[in-house]
């Protein structure tokens, strides 16, 4: 929250001294932006409400039930899968994978969901093919879920 | 830009939105137990889209007229090296918010001339290094954790740049196809 605040304060602050310096240029910015901000805006609702009614049907409890208990090599593909077909709110999903480990998850298998969760995005996909092209796309994803796997099992063997 | 393209585009997102209320509104029928969270975790991510989107987008559009393309070539250009790295991760760690908002960003960085290599870097820093997200994942998972997951992520983040760099051409890339007019 704070930190959206103060982006917000920087991004008005920017505004008022570039009005400063020249208000046509300030005036070609907020247009570009106002341009931008609603072609863009159909690809934020439409992936809000994605998120929203995939997390419905497959609500925290769901996944709790597949990452807890005793860490197979499955279970941490599973975890890394689960974590890039879903797209949850980091306020959510925190506190879950506390929760997790708390109740005796792997920090193996809570390392290669969080890292797929917040790396690799299957419904934002169509957003970042539109905007960086397919090739960008498809290697950066791809990438990233090994990475996420390497990374799960490193923090496996230190921890 | 013209006022056609504003006109135009705020149509098409009221097409849009009608579309989207038509949904949500079968699925309270067809799943009520399920549209109830569904509009509950709808609700977290639009606060927080609302906050920070329109002051990225603003910084975008401020962005584009005062910084020359020649700048953005210079700092995360081809010939930016290892400066160009760690500036990009820089720049990913400060913000908030879902990785899609910082899509455009990136679009934008690619257009104006930066690194395949540091466009992947600032997206991977925002996606798994935000400072604030790491504070609160210190809370929840224990300091040794959020250090060992970040220092490793760091490793890959600019190791998954360094092999995208590698394996694309910039010429073979066609990127912003919503934000071209």
């Amino acid at each position: 929250m704070l930190v959206a605040l103060i982006i917000n304060i920087i991004a008005i602050g920017t505004l008022v001294y570039s009005f400063t310096q020249s208000s046509r240029k300030s005036i070609q910015a907020l247009k570009t932006a106002l341009v931008k901000g609603l072609k863009l805006a159909p690809w934020m609702v439409g992936i809000i409400v994605l998120i929203g009614i995939a997390l419905s049907f497959v609500p925290p409890e769901v996944i709790e039930r597949y990452l807890g208990g005793e860490m197979t090599i499955y279970q941490v593909v599973a975890a890394a899968l689960i974590g890039t077909v879903s797209m949850i709110p980091n306020l959510i999903t925190l506190p879950l994978a506390g929760s997790l480990i708390d109740s005796g998850a792997s920090y193996t298998t809570i390392a290669a969901f969080l890292t797929t969760l917040t790396m690799v995005g299957f419904v934002t996909m169509p957003l970042e093919i539109k905007l960086l092209g397919k090739k960008i796309t498809f290697w950066r994803n791809l990438l990233a879920f090994f990475f996420a796997i390497i990374i799960a099992v490193i923090i496996g063997v230190l921890m | 830009m013209k006022q056609e393209s504003i006109a135009d585009n705020l149509k098409k997102l009221a097409i849009f939105l009608a579309l989207t209320a038509v949904i949500l509104i079968l699925m309270r029928y067809l799943f009520p137990e399920q549209s109830a969270l569904s509009l509950e975790v709808m609700r977290d991510y639009s606060m927080e889209v609302a906050l920070i989107f329109p002051p990225v987008l603003l910084l975008m559009g401020l962005a584009d007229v005062w910084i020359p393309e020649d700048m953005v070539k210079q700092y995360l250009g081809k010939t930016s090296g290892w400066r160009g790295i760690l500036l990009s991760l820089f720049l990913g760690t400060l913000p908030t918010g879902p990785l899609f908002i910082a899509f455009p960003i990136a679009s934008e960085m690619l257009k104006k001339g930066a690194r395949i290599a540091n466009v992947v870097v600032f997206l991977g820093a925002w996606a798994s290094l935000k400072m604030p997200q790491i504070g609160v994942e210190i809370q929840f998972l224990g300091l040794e954790f959020a250090f060992y997951r970040a220092g490793l992520t760091f490793i890959a983040v600019i190791c998954i740049a360094l092999i995208t760099d590698k394996l694309l051409k910039r010429s073979e890339i066609s990127w912003g196809k919503i934000l071209k007019e």
